[in-house]
């Protein structure tokens, strides 16, 4: 049996901030990088929500891309607690001009990309890390809100700093990090903070706290952080466990770790599933993407999380992890995400359990030719929503375009994600016609009872899960 | 060269973009600074039984808990009239209402002690809809009515009529800093107080009410704010107050910065407002007679909601000429946030109810919308061009900004394009539609209609510039820099704009109602050219000229006019002066001429011009969700001669869609008990980069000086909001083309759940008439 080691403890948190070292010693692990910056001085970064809604205190840490290069990556510094940040490299608004203005510094200037200037440091952040991917576009500043301008100055600059490659100390910086997180932890008297490098270190932490909370990108725990100052005990963060990490694909499957960054898998996946590709399009903005993973999705269970109506319908697994006894091996178990959910925020996840990965077949079921698939989400806002309906729906037909097998799932309509499984198992057999799918629009309409609330009626939920199947009938028509 | 008329960036705009700028909250703390925390109340109408502060004192790093006892002035922050208790002393008038403030050594520390304070309350029934305001009679303030000819006369005559109500939503300013305020008292009873403020000289008054001292104790200063929107104008006072009153009572220096939900829990917001309407009109479709009847929700205190509803009803006809109109309104008062200034100040709500009626009108008459929009513009001259509050639409801009806007959105071609989509995509539906804009520029209130500058020259030639006005994004300090430099006739790095502040120019004006550049502009001008008449007969005497007549000041030079090589550079001028001892400082003061309205009879001319506007918005509509995607935007909007072409257009594009969010997404929802649902930008959605069309096209109209305006130019920061009333008309246009319907009822916001209803609803009223047709070929 390997015998696995606690992750090495350090007596200091430190991380390097504008290229400077930060030690710190008496600071929270939990404190947000938001109200540490601001705390200590550096007021570049502004709070604007709170939330990870607005995007103004947008800053950059230097991660790893899809292809496994150090890349940098804009995240919200409200969500993000300095424990994260352990080994880290961040760059905020006041470590990027060198002298003189960023380019992306000195656009913004030009174009009158600012008028009160107050979102314009997340902007910039936000710019700062794209323009090193080379593309930087309406999507690079997705994530951030501004009240004055109306955009368009700031697609101006975006256009006049997109495609090109730096050369600059920046990009030399870059391409010496090393984006690799070590294992490390942080023991305090009243709070300790503990990063393992595998799955059974993890186990043995947690089987040793049991109390203790897990954190992967923390964009949702990040609000508690962030708004109530919520002091966490123990927290142990999943981005170094080796195991929850990596994308595998097989001719059959498509095998996802659970704390794998959803950015890398829209970018590792481009193509495979559609379906998954436009939810991770609609999923929340870049800076979220950038730290949200598939198993955090799942995790918190949230009956309005954005992909669980992808993986339903697409009959993805989930594969859990736990080590009954310290001695023995460890024990998997793998069942459908549809098992998952058990209510209102509660999975079938037990004490000294996480998702270990989620697996996504690819093979048509039997007896079908073609497969057709999509996603839809609905909210008062396009972009960067939470959805009123999110829905997915993968139809397999055979070669005279019967139905041969339906996935219909969807997120906002019941306490948990759900599937219309009657409407399923009625097109079963039936022609892939629009006289099919409007004759079974009632029986959708009232497949789930939603409640009301402040993003949208019940009734206009209905209507929604009804209507958006044929939506996706009509598209798959054209 | 800082000439007018050039595009030059945002004078903060490195600073903005390196993070450096400085905002209220960002400055260097001074050594033993407080924070504050609000008690907030849980019920939307309640009386208070019971305030028990003690179990906050438990709190390690709790100082103090604020009540009304510490007050030692009045207990009001009211602006028009006094009916806003800081503290309040027996009711709690909405939810989230501040009941007490808690005073911490940090903010954690004032935050913990908050929610340890008791408060009992014994709740009460709250009033939370115009609707249930109107059943029972609860109102703010007067009645208002303005009209020319006999409305109902008129309609009794009309050849059509018809009548329809509209009711729309606010808007939450989500300016991107929140409230805050810092107060930092000497020993010696005065108050120096940093303020996110758009009227420091209110907030002045305001806080030396509330402290009981005369107002040259208290000095209010705006670094600059992070956006203000109308939001900061009379809604920054109160939290500066509090702050006001805790150093009052601590001595020590106090800071407040509203978390993200207190701000929009607890500050004001664009008032809603129910329109209900008659129209009379002709088979042209010619407007004959309107009556509307207009009523805001003013929430729980006075505030600003007067002169909003006033300007509602005074822009209650648009573009439009109505022989015979009538407008009622009045101010709902319930228990929700006191609502308050918003770009636009009224004026959008009043021109969103005409605008759906115009539109019912071209529908019930089958008749392009555009047509009877443009037919019924204000035209020629007397009666036709004349407003139902009695002013002439001086140089009207409308038809030749509508054919402009037309032409260059290729409006034809592309109707019959949308046309040929519409026939092919039974789910999908796309319109086009255009909008006009004629908005009043002057404070409606005359008092304020007046500006101030201070302009000091330093013996070195360095200069610093002081004027009543405050930036909020707006760019109005770099119009300010560039007609200081350019009247001074110096190069733009030669002059510092400076904070406002109270201490340098006194009694000064809300930064509000687009008037900023005008008023102050000239103000800055008449500061400058007095400087000008003492520096020119000293460059005169240093070039040995017989007169001042003899000089220009050009390019940081005082020149010979008919000798231009003789010159001296402008530094050697204000050395000179200062060592012939000549005053190197001046003031400027500017008042709006010819403006007046009377009250007994709401007629007048209470604005100086107008400003005018068209914006054509093409969207598609899909069937099957009603969301909508916004296509393509064609703006051509009279600025004048723009003093800054760079910021003018950034006042048009970020009005525009602002406007848009205003229409189509921003939905503020209070549930049944009174407590606002959307607190945050997870439920508050206002329009992100992803909802901007690819094509978006705007013109500034040319040739089109202003004459009496500073340099020609005009007021911006208002108008240009109300184009994107061409987005919720080309809406309602994509969402008629799913049926035959001869009307389309749209709620405000369009927000998709609204859309989809009118589709159906659309649908619904063909599938009827179909069935209603008459057999004839039985």
């Amino acid at each position: 049996m390997p015998q696995s080691s606690p992750p090495p403890s350090s007596p200091t948190l430190s991380f390097t901030l504008n290229g400077k070292p930060v030690r710190l010693r008496q600071e929270s692990p939990t404190t947000t990088l938001l109200h540490y910056l601001n705390q200590s001085g550096s007021t570049g970064t502004k709070e604007g929500c709170g939330d990870g809604d607005c995007g103004a205190c947008t800053v950059v840490i230097v991660g790893e891309g899809a292809d496994g290069q150090p890349q940098y990556q804009a995240v919200n510094s409200c969500l993000i607690p300095l424990g994260s940040l352990a080994g880290r490299e961040v760059i905020t608004v006041e470590g990027v001009a060198n002298g003189a203005l960023h380019p992306v510094q000195a656009a913004m200037v030009e174009t009158g990309g600012s008028q009160c200037g107050y979102c314009t440091p997340g902007f910039i952040m936000s710019l700062f890390a794209a323009y090193y991917d080379g593309v930087v576009d309406d999507a690079s500043v997705e994530g951030n809100l501004c009240r004055c301008t109306g955009y368009l100055p700031i697609r101006r600059a975006a256009q006049q700093v997109t495609g090109v490659q730096p050369c600059d100390a920046f990009a030399s910086q870059l391409s010496q990090s090393s984006p690799r997180l070590e294992p490390w932890s942080l023991i305090q008297a009243e709070q300790s903070f503990f990063r393992p490098g595998d799955v059974r270190s993890l186990l043995n932490l947690m089987a040793g706290h049991p109390t203790a909370t897990l954190i992967a990108g923390g964009t949702d725990l990040g609000l508690e952080l962030s708004h109530k100052r919520r002091l966490y005990p123990v927290m142990i963060s999943l981005e170094a466990v080796a195991e929850l990490q990596g994308i595998s694909q097989t001719p059959d499957a498509v095998t996802i770790g659970a704390a794998v960054p959803l950015s890398q898998i829209e970018q590792t996946l481009t193509g495979v599933f559609p379906s998954l590709d436009t939810m991770l399009y609609w999923f929340a903005a870049r800076q979220v993407r950038n730290r949200a993973t598939m198993g955090g999705n799942l995790g918190t269970a949230s009956p309005i999380g954005d992909l669980p109506p992808v993986l339903l319908s697409l009959d993805a697994t989930l594969t859990l992890v736990s080590q009954p006894d310290p001695e023995e091996a460890l024990h998997e178990r793998t069942l459908p995400v549809a098992d998952f959910f058990t209510g209102y925020r509660e999975t079938v996840l037990q004490p000294g359990e996480v998702i270990r990965h989620v697996t996504l077949p690819h093979t048509l079921s039997a007896g079908a030719v073609r497969r057709l698939s999509q996603s839809y989400k609905v909210g008062k806002r396009g972009t960067d929503d939470i959805s009123i309906v999110a829905a997915a729906f993968t139809v397999d037909l055979d070669g005279e375009d019967r139905v041969v097998q339906a996935r219909l799932g969807y997120g906002g309509v019941a306490a948990t994600p759900a599937r219309a499984i009657a409407v399923e198992d009625a097109l079963i057999g039936q022609p892939w016609s629009g006289e099919t799918v409007r004759s079974l629009k009632p029986m959708l309409h009232d497949a789930f009872t939603p409640l009301s609330d402040l993003r949208g009626s019940a009734s206009y939920r209905r209507r929604l899960v009804a209507n958006l199947f044929e939506k996706f009938f009509q598209e798959s028509q054209s | 060269m800082s000439a007018v008329g050039t595009r030059k960036s945002h004078e903060s705009a490195e600073g903005h973009v390196t993070g450096r700028a400085v905002y209220t909250d960002e400055q260097r703390q001074p050594a033993g600074m407080l924070s504050l925390w609000p008690v907030m109340a849980p019920h939307a109408h309640a009386r208070i039984i019971r305030i028990d502060p003690s179990p906050a004192y438990e709190i390690e790093g709790l100082v103090t808990v604020l009540t009304t006892d510490d007050i030692p002035g009045e207990n009001d922050t009211g602006t028009i009239v006094w009916d806003e208790a800081l503290f309040p002393t027996e009711f709690v008038k909405f939810w989230g209402m501040p009941v007490v403030w808690t005073v911490g050594e940090t903010e954690d520390a004032a935050r913990i002690a908050a929610s340890k304070v008791i408060v009992e309350y014994e709740p009460l029934e709250p009033i939370l809809s115009i609707q249930a305001a109107i059943a029972q009679d609860s109102f703010l303030g007067f009645p208002v009515t303005v009209e020319r000819g006999d409305a109902q006369a008129a309609l009794a005559d009309a050849p059509h009529t018809l009548e329809g109500e509209l009711e729309m939503k606010g808007q939450d300013h989500f300016y991107l800093e929140t409230h805050t305020s810092w107060v930092v008292p000497d020993r010696e009873g005065n108050y120096q107080v940093y303020a996110s403020t758009q009227h420091p000289t209110e907030t002045q008054v305001v806080i030396a009410r509330l402290l009981g001292v005369p107002s040259n104790r208290v000095v209010v200063t705006c670094l600059r704010m992070g956006g203000g929107f109308g939001g900061k104008e009379t809604q920054a006072n109160p939290y500066a107050a509090v702050a006001a009153i805790a150093a009052y009572k601590t001595g020590r220096p106090v800071r407040v910065k509203l978390k993200r939900d207190h701000d929009m829990i607890t500050s004001g917001k664009r008032h809603g407002f129910l329109g209900q309407y008659r129209i009379g009109y002709t088979d042209e479709g010619l407007i004959t007679a309107v009556d509307m009847d207009l009523c805001s929700d003013g929430g729980w205190s006075v505030d600003l909601s007067p002169p909003v509803l006033l300007r509602a009803v005074l822009h209650a006809d648009n573009a439009y000429y109505v022989p015979h109109m009538t407008v009622r309104g009045r101010i709902a008062k319930t228990n929700k946030v006191s609502n308050t200034a918003f770009r636009g100040f009224g004026g959008p709500q009043g021109m969103l109810v005409i605008e759906d009626a115009v539109d019912r009108v071209a529908r019930a008459l089958r008749l392009p919308p555009e047509l009877v929009r443009e037919r019924n513009f204000y035209r020629g001259d007397g009666e036709t061009n004349t407003t139902h509050y009695g002013q002439e639409v001086v140089d009207n801009r409308l038809a030749r900004i509508w054919s402009e806007a037309i032409a260059s959105a290729n409006f034809a071609e592309r109707q019959g394009a949308i046309a040929q989509f519409n026939e092919a995509h039974p789910h999908r539906k796309r319109a086009l539609a255009i909008t006009p804009v004629k908005f009043g520029i002057s404070f409606n209130k005359k008092v304020y209609n007046q500006a101030g500058a201070l302009v000091l020259i330093y013996a070195d030639g360095s200069i610093q510039l002081n004027h009543g006005g405050t930036e909020m994004g707006q760019g109005l300090h770099t119009k300010m820099l560039q007609v200081a430099a350019h009247t001074l006739g110096v190069r733009g790095d030669r002059v510092r704009i400076m904070p406002t502040s109270t201490d340098k120019v006194p009694n000064t004006s809300a930064t509000a109602a687009s008037s900023g550049s005008d008023l102050n502009g000239q103000a800055v001008k008449d500061a400058c050219s007095t400087l000008l008449t003492r520096l020119a007969p000293v460059a005169a005497k240093l070039l040995e000229l017989d007169g001042p007549e003899e000089i220009d000041f050009i390019d940081d030079w005082a020149i010979c006019r008919t000798y231009p090589s003789r010159r001296v550079r402008f530094e050697a001028v204000a050395q000179q002066a200062y060592d012939d001892r000549v005053p190197l400082s001046a003031t400027g003061f500017y008042r709006t001429p010819n403006i007046y309205w009377d009250y007994e009879t709401n007629r007048g001319r209470p604005f100086y011009y107008f400003a005018y506007g068209a914006a054509v918005s093409e969207v598609e509509v899909d069937g099957f969700t009603g969301c909508f995607k916004l296509r393509q935007v064609d703006i051509v909007h009279d600025v004048g001669e723009s003093l800054n072409p760079l910021v003018d257009r950034g006042q048009i594009e970020g009005g525009f869609v602002q406007g848009m969010g205003w229409l189509t997404m921003e939905d503020l929802v209070w549930d049944e008990q009174g407590r606002l649902r959307t607190v945050a930008p997870s439920t508050y959605k206002i329009p992100t980069i992803g909802e901007i069309p690819e094509q978006f096209e705007v013109h500034l109209l040319e040739r089109a000086a202003q004459e009496g305006v500073i340099y020609g130019s005009k007021a911006v920061g208002e108008p240009p909001l109300m184009l994107a009333m061409s987005v919720r008309e080309a809406i309602r246009g994509a969402i008629a083309a799913f049926g035959q319907a001869s009307a389309v009822p749209l709620a405000s916001p369009a927000t998709p759940e609204a859309i989809l209803d009118a589709i159906e609803g659309v649908q619904a009223a063909t599938s009827a008439a179909e069935t209603r047709q008459p057999v004839l070929f039985d």
